[in-house]
């Protein structure tokens, strides 16, 4: 093994854009549970997002229009969890498995006359002064447009959550919503609101992997990344900027073994591709270790408003 | 204005009604799905639940088919159904499934050529004592730290898939296998074969054994202490908390059949119908076992006519395929859509319609 191939200019450059994926679908998912349901769909979401931009973005040949078109369908997609949980009261976790399943075999039949086919590119940004920063301009000043849209949500996610009324009643309903209820919120419209968010994020996050990541549509491509989003909400007890630690440290594992592989290390490749599963499991063990502050008091909970 | 009341308790008939109403509405929107893909609805509906059954040329091929799939499926989704009813979420079983595979088929390679009739039986225990190890990763660690045991099963999974790719290349491959990836094939190991036991059936051990599985949970559930703690927990955990049920037990328990029995399901599969063990020989069996599971409601004998159901899709889903050139994943598709109309139609059993606006207390 050669680690001098491994260049860590270019592994903290590649770790953004290998977090950006979880990062996005994570931070819509704290989101989502910080008003009290649990989407367990993420990865259906994630996948969905995945064909539905690479779709879009390779016949109209524009990876913006992709990536809307990527949130918009996330967003349709948890419509249905959302009315099946909010207004069919059914249970949460199997909605969301069900949720999964189902994304995962709509993904392959959009996907099946996509596949070989390239993405179109996405032009890097290259910002002025700062990009030419020595070291720090290279990792993190030159990256495509949709790594910066992803901190600015975390950014706006934070500020919302915690600085203005309507994350105050989000929080809310998140918190007690029989509470909330009686104060006069509207708490369904409030968790639908919340869920296609998730949703949207959840879809942005796979068109990233599909658009930009590898950059091609492969059947389940997303490979379990919606669900270590999951875990990383509860990792970052369901806060905006640990969200974002999370996922970077995540990225960083990714990309590491993915430049361990790249330069042959002695190590199987089998055992590096499932490094990042048992680390999640090792994070979350450790997690649990301290108890799990900070999640919503009506988390997974069926809310039914008798009068 | 429509408005819902809870019932006092979940109706009965709507219970066993929902699933059949689910399917039609699964059926009917299907069609709609089959149609906008260009085919024609009614025929594809008819070739997967009809043909595969019925059918003059298809029918006796397929007909054993619906066994060797339904086995399986019955098999985990049983396991699995305990631990949902106590609320405990494996969503694992597909890791459990193969685990299972790879230590009893292990077992059976490291014996190869011995023709002893303890073989097989070895398999089995090895195969059941590996599902059982791979779910009790996440049963120890919710006992133990409080872990979620829905996201470490199924990151488990992924670890499972990546260990299955790197010993079927590896440290089972087929030494006279020149040098393609895959283990030696059971057909040519007759004391390691899971061989039907009836011929023309497809009834082979692993189909027997999801047959005992559905007698021993429905014993369980309803004449057992066990099985009452684990209705009592899902129903009413505090209830259960001071009726002094323990949770550790309970968890361990749920946890450690469900994976054992998803490891069971792993092993006939791959000594059988499979044959050998390859990088994909898992075929997702353990997520479609959670629809499995739900749309049989959670109960013994409706997971036996879920699972037969699901097979009837599995088969039919390929038979569509060859006949009119339906996608694979429509099929895949069509299962998810099950699952939701089942989640959907739930609320009628529990809550009932009310037409009238609700008199304010």
């Amino acid at each position: 093994m050669d680690l001098g191939q491994i260049n860590p200019l270019l592994l903290l450059a590649s770790l953004m854009v290998a977090a950006t994926p979880i990062l996005l679908a994570a931070i819509g998912e704290a989101v989502v549970e910080k008003s009290g349901v649990l989407n367990l769909g993420v990865e259906g979401m994630m996948i969905t997002g995945a064909v539905v931009g690479f779709a879009i973005g390779v016949n109209t040949g524009s990876p913006a229009i992709g990536f809307v078109a990527a949130a918009a369908a996330g967003a349709a997609l948890s419509m249905l969890f959302g009315v099946l949980v909010l207004y069919l009261m059914s249970n949460q976790v199997a909605t969301g498995l069900g949720l999964t399943l189902f994304g995962l075999g709509l993904s392959s039949l959009i996907g099946k006359p996509y596949e070989g086919l390239k993405a179109p590119s996405m032009a890097k940004w290259d910002i002025p002064v700062l990009g030419d920063i020595p070291i720090l301009g290279p990792i993190l000043f030159r990256h495509d447009p949709m790594v910066y849209v992803s901190l600015i949500i975390v950014a706006a996610t934070w500020y919302v959550l915690t600085r203005t009324r309507a994350g105050l009643i989000l929080r809310g309903v998140g918190e007690n919503h029989d509470a909330a209820h009686a104060l006069g919120y509207k708490v369904v419209r409030v968790r639908l609101m919340a869920i296609a968010f998730g949703g949207a994020c959840a879809g942005l996050g796979g068109a990233y992997v599909s658009l930009v990541r590898v950059p091609q549509w492969v059947e389940g491509m997303t490979a379990g990344a919606g669900w270590i989003a999951l875990a990383i909400v509860v990792f970052a007890s369901w806060r905006p900027w640990r969200v974002l630690l999370g996922a970077y440290l995540f990225g960083g594992i990714t990309v590491l073994q993915l430049n361990l592989q790249a330069a042959g290390a002695a190590i199987p490749v089998e055992i590096l591709a499932m490094s990042p599963y048992i680390v999640t499991i090792l994070v979350l063990v450790v997690i649990s270790l301290r108890g799990n502050h900070g999640a919503p008091g009506s988390l997974g909970r069926i809310f039914h408003a008798t009068h | 204005m429509i408005h819902l009341e809870k019932r006092p308790q979940p109706s009965k008939f709507w219970a066993g009604f929902t699933p059949v109403l689910a399917v039609i509405a699964t059926m009917i929107a299907g069609g709609i799905m089959f149609w906008m893909l260009g085919k024609p609805p009614l025929e594809a509906i008819r070739t997967i639940f009809w043909d595969p059954l019925f059918h003059e040329t298809f029918g006796p091929y397929s007909r054993p088919q619906l066994l060797v799939k339904a086995g399986p499926l019955i098999l985990i989704a049983v396991g699995l159904s305990l631990g949902f009813r106590a609320g405990i979420w494996n969503i694992g079983a597909e890791g459990q499934y193969i685990m299972g595979a790879i230590c009893g088929a292990a077992v059976g390679l490291a014996f190869y050529p011995s023709d002893s009739v303890l073989i097989f039986p070895a398999m089995v225990l090895a195969g059941a004592l590996g599902g059982w190890a791979w779910a009790m990763i996440p049963g120890v660690l919710k006992v133990k730290f409080g872990t979620n045991e829905i996201l470490v099963s199924l990151m488990l999974v992924y670890v499972a898939e990546n260990l299955l790719a790197s010993v079927s290349q590896g440290l089972l491959k087929n030494p006279e296998g020149m040098g393609f990836p895959g283990s030696r094939n059971f057909r040519d190991f007759p004391a390691a074969y899971n061989t039907e036991l009836i011929s023309g059936t497809g009834m082979h051990w692993g189909v027997a054994a999801a047959f005992v599985a559905v007698i021993f949970a429905y014993i369980l559930l309803t004449r057992h202490m066990l099985g009452f703690q684990v209705r009592l927990t899902g129903e009413a955990p505090r209830a259960a908390r001071f009726a002094g049920v323990n949770p550790t037990r309970l968890i361990l328990f749920c946890l450690g059949t469900s994976g054992a029995l998803a490891g069971l399901a792993g092993l006939f599969e791959v000594s059988g119908p499979a044959g050998q063990v390859t990088i994909d020989f898992n075929s997702g069996y353990g997520f479609t076992a959670i629809i499995v599971a739900f749309l049989g409601r959670l109960h013994p004998i409706g997971i036996l006519l879920a699972g037969l159901l699901m097979a009837l899709t599995y088969i039919g889903g390929e038979l569509a395929q060859l006949m009119l050139g339906l996608p694979a994943a429509a099929i895949q598709m069509f299962q998810g859509m099950l699952m939701f109309f089942l989640l959907a139609m739930d609320v009628l059993s529990h809550y009932r319609i009310r037409l009238n606006t609700p008199a304010t207390v």
